[in-house]
């Protein structure tokens, strides 16, 4: 029984006003290969995760902070999709629900969305 | 905060020291481990990363940091010289009056008064306290004005559209990019790949370090030999510097 | 000028809808092409590494200079309280946003990331030149418009003379500042020229005048009427005034740079064996641009037609010195390595080439034909036929 979490993001307003009138867009189906606690509650995620991932990347990127707590790789390692192994594409959990709610960030233009190892890094003399 | 970090830090050298007592090979971890900035610290100006390339043991013909760049960042194999990446490439260079030729490795000289940054409309082009040049994509337009500024050619514009970046060297169509020092190794305390590579092969011809840690093999190494600048005449006070030119 | 009375423009709607139709083809190729080229990436085009501006940047900035010195008309009437100069200051003010809205567009669309165009207007880095330009640009728009409100609306008139004042140090502070855009190059030898701004303002006066001749010319024409003969002679003794110091200033930038060591070499590449550069640079830049227009002008008897023939060749001539500035100046090697010989697989060492694609065209006389259809809307729902004083102007005499 693994991944009943069946997310449906935008939470239960969109499913009950959706289940109001059937018929519409059909629900995004997300699969999350490795259930368990997200960094953040549900709720808070689900309205925030840009402002989390965008906040984190100035830091990353300016400061060179990189703590993994709200970092777009640590997002990808747990929702990649375990058949396409990618956040985008068939099922892939950023996808399905940027499509369904017509987002269309522009993440995957540069950043990789199946996870990879970490490169090595080398000693210091 | 601060207090904490130091407290912080003080541990880990306590614990690597310890780990360096009982491990077989004991200098460089402790070194390494000691430098290695935690996760959670912004850097700071106190560091300034810098290279230092012995032209008389880079080899001619050589490509090995060419390669470990590629591989490393992503970038591939050079299929379209006009238009793919190069955040490095191998010079040739010949002395018009005497004759005598050399090989260096040239790349983003991590200017600490970038052209490139000076320029830049957006201000994405940009230096990071510890004297690390960089692209942020996120507000790049693609101008291009920074390849036309930068005195190195240091810089690629992305022709095409990549799916196959490294997860922690993200790039794309679009913008301007160029070499990172592999920020993303520095930051956990690693060194450039290239450096890496250069050393794997026997050559020893790059040193990496920190400039302004008068400790560091980089720092006395610029102490004691002459280091050139190129087109120091600039004024541009390159990180990257080079012996024997 | 309270004489002055405007003459409403002829109405022929099958021909005004034929220049729109023209005029929209020639837009739509542009679209075309800068989808091509965002989806494909620049791969598809003629720039790269080395040469990474290209055709769109020929156009986009001579569009951009042309436009500040277009308003040139409009401020020897206010400024210089010139009556023929007066009268056309509302069509040289139209010209002046038409074609900065052009040069602006191919700006925009040849952007590696012409999506975050948003960014560019939110984002600013102060220490930029560029980013200095674009708010030069906007400011642009907002006085010149003004100055067209001010000289449209009677009630308004009282404020023409100031905001005209404000508009002409506005756009000489910008073709300054576009023309900084190169002098802050410093590491191209090209560019290193101090008399690169100062420079970029004569041009922009020759080439201003000329695009306001051509246009002038064709709605006389369109029309059935016929500018008076003083007045044509006037405009057209300016515009070799213009060219004949364009010319000027090149020779003094290129003797200078003949005269400091470091340049020589750039100077042989541009005015010897430069290939295509030479080329342009003798037969666009110098003889179409500036010797045949001043024979056309000063041969005896210079008629409109003649008039409108010099401007269209120093039109020619001005897009063949911005092709030599920008596109020549990047492929002339950049100096890394001083008294050495170098080769590498990034072309270092080499004169860069360059093979434009027919899109790269196709995207700058898209700038063209968006500034044409602004133009010629603009002129057909609104009085800009130049309403002269025949009064004043025989007073003046
Ligand atoms: S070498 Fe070029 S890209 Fe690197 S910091 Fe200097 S100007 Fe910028
Ligand atoms: S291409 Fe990007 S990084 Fe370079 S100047 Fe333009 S906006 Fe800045």
């Amino acid at each position: 029984m693994k991944a009943i979490a069946i997310a449906v993001l935008w939470g239960l307003t969109f499913a009950v006003a959706h289940a109001a009138e059937p018929g519409r867009a059909p629900l995004p189906a997300i699969e999350i290969a490795k259930p368990g606690q997200c960094v953040e509650p549900k709720d808070v995620i689900r309205r925030d995760h840009m402002k989390f991932l965008r906040h984190q990347r100035d830091l990353t990127m300016h400061e060179g902070i990189r703590t993994k707590k709200h970092s777009l790789n640590e997002c990808i390692s747990c929702h990649a999709s375990p058949k396409t192994g990618s956040v985008i594409g068939e099922g892939g959990f950023c996808q399905s629900c940027h499509d369904y709610a017509a987002v269309k960030p522009d993440c995957w233009d540069c950043h990789q969305p199946k996870p990879g190892q970490k490169s090595v890094a080398g000693a210091r003399p | 905060m601060s207090e904490r970090n130091d407290d912080r830090r003080k541990f880990l050298a306590a614990a690597a020291a310890g780990a360096g007592f009982v491990a077989l090979a004991p200098g460089i971890r402790l070194v390494e481990i000691a430098a290695a900035k935690p996760d959670n610290e912004a850097v700071t100006a106190r560091v300034r990363w810098g290279m230092l390339i012995d032209t008389t043991r880079c080899q001619t013909g050589c490509t090995e940091c060419v390669s470990a760049c590629n591989k490393e960042n992503h970038l591939g194999e050079v299929k379209k010289p006009r238009t793919d990446a190069q955040w490095i490439r191998k010079i040739d260079l010949k002395e018009l009056k005497t004759g005598r030729a050399l090989s260096l490795p040239m790349m983003c000289q991590h200017c600490a008064n970038p052209p490139c940054v000076d320029v830049c409309p957006t201000g994405a082009s940009f230096k990071r306290a510890d004297g690390i040049v960089l692209v942020d994509r996120h507000i790049c337009i693609g101008c291009r004005y920074c390849m036309m500024a930068c005195p190195y050619k240091a810089r690629s514009f992305v022709h095409e559209p990549h799916t196959d970046q490294n997860p922690e060297v993200p790039r794309g169509q679009g913008c301007v990019e160029g070499c990172t020092l592999c920020v993303h190794r520095v930051d956990r305390g690693g060194t450039p790949a290239c450096v890496e590579a250069c050393a794997a092969a026997g050559h020893n011809a790059m040193l990496f370090g920190d400039l302004n840690d008068p400790e560091s093999a980089i720092a006395k190494r610029v102490r004691e030999v002459k280091t050139t600048q190129v087109r120091a005449d600039l004024k541009l006070d390159l990180g990257v510097r080079y012996e024997g030119i | 000028m309270a004489s002055a009375s405007y003459v409403e423009t002829q109405s022929r709607p099958a021909a005004f809808w034929g220049l729109l139709a023209a005029g929209g083809l020639f837009l739509l190729a542009a679209f075309a092409a800068f989808l091509h080229f965002e989806h494909s990436g620049h791969v598809v085009t003629g720039m790269d590494n080395q040469i990474v501006w290209g055709m769109p940047h020929v156009f986009a900035v001579f569009l951009i200079v042309a436009a500040s010195g277009v308003l040139n008309v409009a401020s020897i009437g206010s400024v210089f309280g010139k009556p023929i100069y007066k009268a056309r200051a509302p069509l040289s003010g139209l010209l002046a946003l038409a074609m900065m809205a052009g040069g602006l567009a191919v700006l925009a669309a040849d952007l590696g990331r012409p999506d975050r165009l948003i960014v560019a207007m939110t984002h600013f880095n102060f220490k930029s030149i560029f980013a200095l330009n674009m708010m030069f640009y906007s400011g642009f728009f907002a006085i010149v418009a003004a100055y067209l409100v001010t000289m449209m609306d009677r009630s308004l008139n009282g404020y023409s003379k100031i905001v005209g004042f404000l508009a002409f140090f506005w756009r000489l502070a910008l073709t300054t500042a576009t023309g900084s855009i190169f002098g802050f190059l410093i590491a191209r030898t090209a560019y290193g020229s101090a008399l690169m701004a100062p420079m970029f303002i004569i041009y922009s006066f020759a080439y201003g005048l000329a695009a306001f001749l051509i246009v002038q010319g064709s709605m006389y024409a369109w029309n059935g009427l016929t500018l008076d003969a003083r007045i044509l002679a006037r405009m057209k003794n300016l515009l070799a005034v213009f060219v004949g110091a364009a010319l000027y200033f090149t020779a003094v930038m290129h003797l200078t740079s003949l005269y400091f060591a470091k340049q020589t070499d750039y100077e042989r590449f541009l005015l010897l064996d430069g290939g295509i550069y030479t080329t342009a640079f003798w037969l666009g830049q110098v003889v179409v641009g500036g010797i045949l227009p001043l024979a056309l002008i000063f041969a005896p008897g210079a008629t409109q037609t003649r008039v409108i023939a010099a401007s269209v060749l120093v039109v020619l001539g001005g897009l063949a010195q911005m092709f030599v500035t920008i596109v020549g100046g990047q492929a002339f090697p950049l100096e890394i390595f001083p008294g050495y010989a170098v080769s590498s697989t990034f072309q270092d060492g080499i004169v860069n080439s360059y093979s434009p694609v027919l899109g790269e065209f196709a995207l700058g006389f898209g700038g063209i034909a968006l500034a044409f259809l602004i133009t010629v809307v603009a002129v057909r729902v609104l009085r800009f036929l130049p309403q002269d004083d025949f009064a004043a102007l025989k007073a003046e005499d």
